[in-house]
């Protein structure tokens, strides 16, 4: 053997026993496009001295066929509660140390307790941003067809002989089986989170009685579409119809967007920081989740993505605009209305698909 | 040493001397079995044999064989086709039929198998009667000019697939470039709803896979005899009679592959339907799509995508392939 060939074993040995003492200084993070302010990842970068690979995606879908398919690479995902709870399951998560998070005691304990529904004890995650979904609509053309009526409430996408009367201005829904279909259980008075086939038959007849109605079945479409006016009333994401708000804005073509929480009651999601059980770098992940749950961090990522974080201690940091705006930070009142979607079993996951595509084709 | 323990039974009899013997004793038959193969011809098979088996083969049998496993809350999120423990002294081959035997039983999958078709075909009927012409035209023009031309054919592959399809959309939108047009010149008084409908899908292939239905209606073209076509007029056939009985026979293989060429990725479309179609455009690449991200069952999804290969493809491969050995017999 020669004296090269040692030399690299030998330095090979140095670099796996290194590893093995301290980590690689760097971090994989895959969070949703668009959620993160830039300034807090190079902030993370210069107090750290830890490099951050930031990797995107938009759904929870895609995420869970990466993770499902095993080792991504990454060291931080952010699935939303009901795929986490499932993840949980299948055991692809690594326990979070709270001993190496200093800020944790800054989290909101009222939410924290919501979202142990989903993970025993909080043991795999930690909250990072959370939201409902409801009614964005553009106020010209809806009040044009409706006249004075509150707009606050399901009757718009739910009620055929109102919902008709915006058909010709168009209704897009999000094409979220599970979560539609919890709304509009609960919109029927029923437990959101039924797995009984005969409430899933009644939710069902219920949009279909309305499908007519709908212009599409879509999760991203009616962020411009509402913009543009190409759509008049969605059933969305509340940062995305947030979104649509300020777009309008800025195209001046005088679409006003409006967003409710319906007065019936809606889901409440939560998108949870989570670590991969064969996460490269579960030091740096730890790290970056105390980064973001610190006071001056949370506070500046909800003023940039305008969603909701669920940390007390920035409260007092939050923009004007985004604390006061009830569809990001609703009052005590109103979110006492809202309701978690559970993951659903295997079983039900099949019946619910088939029902929606039964919906959505009108087979 | 027994007989029985040279023909390799037992691994420890191996380096002794009769193994050896019998070693190069078996390579010599090898020889001589070989000895009639042309190894330039195998060497030429073997690169798109290796390809296809690595690319095609293999990964077709891993999706069997998920197709014949269960869904479970795991990694990977199905059941194991084989366990075995060895101390113990189990195993278990299971094999589930399941996801086929529900493949039949709701006719959905059914529906949307034969919606794929009709909207699959009526595209590559469009595409060939649009691509026709124009295969035509770039065929019987100037050499110089046909260089021209093929390339603005190929010219829309340097844009990518998705933003073009994305360009559809506005064109085709409500307050888009077409409604604007013919809403300002009087045409129509009420904006078109073309966006999220079949329209809009059937434009979408078209638009897409038109350049794989006018490259082999070209080179079938162009490598016509236009002799005959004197041929036929010094016979006394009118234009019209020459191109049905004398162009279009010939341009058939071009026909059949540009068809197949065509039919069989929108068969499959995914993209396409889900940017510019409507909810209720129901397309097997959609179910999948439902089975493999919404229900999260990979084996109901297998099943989906093995049934589509063997009921769709391989009946077009097999056509295809008898029509190669009849035109090798004629």
């Amino acid at each position: 053997m020669s004296h090269k060939k040692l030399g690299l074993a030998a330095a090979l040995t140095f670099a796996l026993s290194n590893t093995v003492a301290a980590e690689e200084q760097v971090l994989n993070i895959y969070n949703w496009s668009d959620y993160i302010n830039p300034e807090a990842v190079t902030q993370f970068e210069k107090e750290t001295g830890i490099k951050v690979n930031y990797d995107v995606y938009d759904s929870n879908e895609v995420l869970e066929a990466k993770l499902m398919s095993g080792s991504t690479g990454y060291d931080l995902v952010v699935p939303t509660g009901s795929f986490l709870e499932r993840h949980v399951q299948a055991g692809i998560y690594a326990e979070i140390d709270r001993s190496k998070l200093t800020n944790y005691a800054n989290l909101d304990t009222v939410l924290a307790e919501k979202i142990s529904r989903h993970d025993a004890g909080n043991k795999h995650n930690v909250p990072y941003a959370w939201g409902t979904i409801g009614l964005g609509f553009n106020e010209t053309m809806v009040k044009e067809r409706l006249g004075e009526m509150p707009l606050d409430t399901l009757d718009l996408i739910f009620k055929p002989e109102v919902a008709a009367k915006l058909a010709d201005c168009g209704i897009g829904l999000l094409d979220s089986p599970a979560e539609v279909m919890s709304i509009a259980l609960n919109y029927l008075g029923l437990d959101p989170n039924s797995e009984k086939k005969s409430d899933l038959k009644k939710a069902t007849a219920l949009i279909k009685s309305v499908r007519s109605s709908y212009k599409y079945f879509h999760s991203g479409q009616y962020i411009s579409d509402l913009a543009n006016g190409e759509v008049c009333v969605a059933l969305g994401y509340n940062g995305d119809i947030l979104q649509a708000q300020s777009r309008a804005e800025e195209a001046g073509q005088g679409n006003v967007i409006g967003y409710a929480i319906p007065k019936e009651g809606t889901l409440v999601w939560f998108d949870l920081l989570a670590i991969p059980a064969d996460a490269p770098h579960p030091d740096a992940a730890h790290k970056f989740i105390d980064f973001v749950l610190k006071a001056d961090t949370a506070a500046g990522i909800s003023n940039y993505v305008y969603y909701a974080v669920a940390n007390t201690a920035a409260e007092p940091l939050l923009l004007d605009e985004v604390r006061n705006n009830p569809g990001i930070y609703p009052s005590d009142e109103v979110k006492a209305n809202l309701f978690t979607q559970n993951a659903h079993t295997s079983k039900f996951d099949r019946l619910l698909t088939r029902a929606w595509s039964g919906i959505k084709t009108g087979r | 040493m027994g007989h029985g323990q040279q023909c390799g039974f037992d691994l420890m009899s191996i380096p002794s001397g009769s193994a050896w013997i019998d070693k190069s004793a078996s390579g010599m038959a090898r020889y001589n079995l070989f000895r009639g193969v042309n190894w330039g011809r195998l060497g030429v098979i073997a690169v798109p044999g290796l390809w296809l088996g690595i690319f095609f083969f293999i990964p077709f049998l891993v999706v069997f064989k998920i197709s014949l496993s269960e869904s479970a809350i795991a990694v990977p999120p199905y059941s194991a086709m084989l366990e075995w423990d060895l101390e113990e002294a189990y195993a278990t081959f299971k094999l589930n039929f399941g996801n086929y035997i529900y493949l039949f039983e709701d006719t959905f999958y059914l529906d949307a198998y034969i919606s794929s078709v009709k909207i699959a075909s009526v595209s590559t009927l469009i595409t060939l009667i649009v691509g026709f012409p124009i295969a035509y035209l770039i065929a019987r023009s100037k050499p110089s000019m046909r260089v021209v031309l093929l390339s603005l054919v190929i010219l829309p592959f340097w844009t990518s697939f998705l933003l073009r399809v994305y360009a559809w959309m506005g064109f085709l939108k409500k307050n888009g470039i077409v409604n604007e047009f013919l809403l300002s010149t009087g045409i129509i008084d009420q904006p078109l709803i073309m966006l999220q409908t079949d329209f809009a899908v059937y434009i979408g292939i078209v638009y897409t896979y038109l350049p794989f239905m006018i490259l082999p209606l070209y080179t079938a073209l162009e490598k016509m005899d236009l002799t005959l076509l004197e041929a036929a007029e010094d016979l006394g056939s009118r234009p019209y009679q020459s191109f049905f009985l004398v162009t279009l026979p010939l341009a058939v293989p071009g026909i059949i592959a540009g068809c197949l060429l065509v039919f069989i990725p929108a068969v499959g479309e995914f993209v396409i339907p889900s940017l510019l179609g409507g909810s209720d455009t129901l397309m097997i690449g959609r179910v999948l799509w439902d089975e493999f991200f919404l229900n999260r069952d990979w084996p109901m999804a297998s099943a989906v995508a093995i049934v589509m290969l063997v009921v769709l493809v391989l009946p077009v491969m097999l056509i295809r392939n008898a029509q190669g050995k009849e035109e090798v017999h004629s």
